[in-house]
């Protein structure tokens, strides 16, 4: 499947006289067909993308893969505690989305977003100080690693399923604002039989949202495989009159060109149901080994045959959109910023105890905060500027 | 319900309110309605969804004539899912919206209840002070009249338990009007309490109340009555079945201070504090379960304040009985505080037959 190249081509461009050469720009077929719901034609499977923009995903994907990797590392060291979901094997995903978003446009997902955090603006450091609860941290520690924000991203939701109606309500206020922006709603295959996704959807189609809801089918909701919990495992097909599209979810490029379709096709015609079928290396979270109920073999598979970074880094390679120099110098700039980044996260401090009872409100009319005991009255301050004042 | 003669008793209750000679009356519907219509118009960014709010008029005509004046797009009929059009109004808020959320009972919110609490009121803290969500959700709450166990539960104490969120529940037209606009314009989330049976009734209002910009602020309470003997603490229509008691006690001479909390969180300790201190005697009043009630938390509130040593007599808490409400007239009327419960409840602490 990687060595499909027959109908690949490229650009070459000599330079440096002769000693090095690249191309340009490649395109490439998809690795696997997409498959439509109530839609008479699908994204291209064709697909072209510029040298600098296949760097870029292959530089995000690495930057993800080795972020989980120390994010996992510190767990183990009992430096990060609670929740820690990885993301390892799902980068094309959320990278691959990215890479068709807009300024304008939103996204919203569960708890595994430690990616997703970085992609949309925060830096290695400020997710991985999040995850060992630093002032450093993009929500000063306070939220940990299922309550990470930034600009158009509405996190990090713990709470299964709720982000799906969230995001369609990020949706309703593009539609409303007329700011051309799209929603990415995003849930896993354990979440999709949640009522209040069917909601979202029903909502959603009756007032034509710019909502693009994706199921990123991983094939497991924490042990319990999507055949065991649901009775219908064709995810993109679930929104009934909503149209549908399956992804391979481990080709960066299906995903890119699958979401750019999902854009232009929601802002037209209102929400669309995008299944990315994908895997995770890891278990459901830290405390998981994911071996219980899934075999080592499977696992195995999947890592040596469908590594969305490696298969991604072949097709660059063959094409010469990428010579080995350049892939062994982006990985080594990724390793080093996720070194000093982990260094920085354990280093850091944690906020004073004083922050305890910093923004709860961002009016605060309660005057002091009841503490531990009647006579300790604590003070409510505000630190951050509130975005929707 | 409300008789003729005891709704004149109430509106010739002495109020601190500032009274001006030509009084209009106001329903607490069209309070509401007014105020609702008016942050609308003030501010492009509110909107009203719910069951029922644009082409019924509203369930219980709170928002009749809005969707006539302001069309789909700001006023919009939901499909009955809660969870589902709680959730998408706190994801509009998240993105900069005011939307006004309508429960058409608050006994329905529970269906939503995760997405008030989970996703409105914590996501400011957890954000560490980015994201703050600016919405309201209210409707009715508490008893009607014959609607059984299902749809008579009084959500105060659940909802007012929880930082983050602020709650209101308030009594009269001025109340409705002047918090509620106050709560729309409020950067948090609120969580309105209002009450079916008061819907319907009218009280004067002075020109102010009516005036467009007319806000009172949320976490203070009034006081409806002073008085001297004993403190008389309620909120949502307690306050009228109290001020009723008050009435009859003053008829033996015992002078009731009234205080309509008007907000159960923040819950205004310092109007309670005073007035205690004054008269050495309290009672509070809900229709609630008396079990870690609003009664319960003011008598704690109380023992951990240097006000309790101005107590000459225990605290007492008039409240709904502890059962799940049956639909039989006689048995729902037994089953509320009426007014002779809370002269009972006053003559017991003071000590006098």
């Amino acid at each position: 499947m990687m060595q499909n190249i027959s109908r690949n081509t490229s650009k070459l461009l000599w330079r440096n006289a002769g000693i090095k050469n690249y191309a340009t720009e490649a395109t490439f077929e998809v690795n696997r067909p997409y498959k439509l719901h109530r839609l008479d034609s699908g994204p291209s499977t064709t697909v072209s993308v510029t040298r600098d923009e296949a760097l870029d995903m292959y530089r995000k994907m690495q930057s993800i893969r080795r972020l989980e990797t120390s994010a996992g590392n510190l767990y183990k060291e009992k430096i990060v505690r609670g929740f820690c979901h990885l993301y390892s094997g799902q980068e094309a995903v959320a990278v691959g989305m990215k890479a068709s978003m807009r300024e304008q446009d939103n996204i919203i997902s569960a708890y595994r977003v430690h990616g997703w955090t970085h992609l949309m603006g925060v830096s290695v450091a400020g997710v991985l100080s999040e995850l060992t609860g630093k002032k450093g941290g993009c929500a000063r520690g306070k939220g940990g690693s299922m309550h990470m924000y930034s600009k158009n991203f509405y996190g990090g939701n713990g709470i299964v399923g709720a982000q799906v109606p969230l995001g369609a309500g990020v949706a309703f206020a593009c539609k409303y604002k007329n700011n051309g922006g799209v929603c990415l709603s995003l849930y896993g295959d354990g979440a999709s039989n949640q009522g209040q996704v069917f909601e979202a959807y029903n909502m959603a189609y009756l007032w034509k949202l710019p909502c693009i809801f994706i199921c990123e089918n991983n094939g497991y909701g924490m042990g319990t495989s999507a055949e065991r919990s649901s009775s219908n495992t064709e995810y993109y097909k679930r929104g009934d009159v909503l149209p549908g599209l399956w992804i391979d979810g481990m080709d960066v490029l299906a995903v890119k060109e699958g979401t750019r379709f999902a854009i232009d096709y929601v802002l037209k015609n209102g929400p669309i149901v995008i299944e990315a079928a994908t895997y995770r290396y890891s278990g459901h979270s830290m405390s998981d080994p994911g071996t219980s109920y899934r075999s080592r073999d499977e696992i195995q598979e999947v890592r040596q045959k469908r590594d969305p970074i490696t298969s991604f880094k072949e097709r660059m390679l063959e094409t010469g959109l990428a010579t080995e120099a350049d892939i062994k110098k982006i990985d080594s700039e990724v390793k080093k910023e996720v070194d000093a980044a982990t260094a920085l996260a354990k280093s850091d401090t944690e906020i004073p105890v004083s922050e305890l009872t910093c923004d709860i409100y961002s009016m605060n009319q309660e005057g002091d905060v009841h503490g531990l005991t009647p006579d300790k009255k604590l003070k409510h301050t505000t630190l951050k500027t509130a975005v929707n004042l | 319900m409300l008789s003729t003669v005891v709704r004149n008793l109430a509106r010739r209750s002495f109020s601190t309110t500032p009274q001006v000679a030509a009084a209009k009356n106001l329903t607490v519907r069209d309070a509401l309605n007014s105020a609702i219509d008016e942050e609308m118009e003030r501010d492009e960014r509110v909107f009203i969804l719910g069951e029922e709010v644009a082409q019924y008029d509203g369930a219980y005509k709170v928002s009749r004539g809005l969707w006539k004046k302001y069309g789909d797009k700001r006023v919009i009929d939901t499909p009955i899912t809660e969870m589902g059009f709680a959730g998408i109004a706190v994801g509009a808020a998240f993105a900069g919206l005011r939307p006004i959320c309508e429960f058409m009972t608050f006994n329905f919110s529970m269906q939503a209840i995760d997405q008030v609490i989970n996703s409105a009121a914590k996501t400011f803290y957890m954000s560490a002070g980015t994201v703050n969500v600016p919405i309201v959700f209210r409707g009715p709450n508490g008893a009607a009249s014959g609607v059984a166990a299902q749809h008579s539960q009084c959500f105060g104490a659940w909802y007012s338990h929880c930082p983050g969120l602020k709650v209101i529940s308030p009594y009269d037209s001025e109340d409705a009007k002047g918090l509620l606009k106050a709560a729309i314009r409020d950067p948090d989330p609120v969580v309105f309490l209002e009450n079916e049976l008061l819907y319907g009734v009218a009280y004067p209002v002075s020109d102010q109340v009516l005036d467009k910009d007319f806000v009172l602020p949320i976490g203070k309470a009034k006081i409806m009555r002073p008085g001297k003997h004993v403190t008389i603490v309620a909120h949502s229509k307690a306050v009228e079945t109290s001020l009723e008691a008050a009435n009859e006690l003053a008829g033996k001479g015992i002078e009731a201070e009234v205080i309509n909390l008007r907000s159960l969180r923040p819950l205004d300790s310092e109007t309670i504090f005073k007035s205690v201190q004054k008269t050495h005697h309290l009672v509070t009043v809900e229709q609630g379960w008396p079990q870690s009630g609003i009664g319960s938390e003011i008598c704690a509130r109380i023992m951990e304040h240097e006000t309790f040593f101005h107590l000459d007599a225990p605290v007492w808490r008039v409240t709904g009985v502890d059962a799940p409400m049956p639909y039989a007239k006689t048995l729902e009327a037994a089953a509320l505080p009426q007014g002779k419960d809370i002269v009972h409840a006053v003559k017991q602490v003071l000590g006098v037959k």
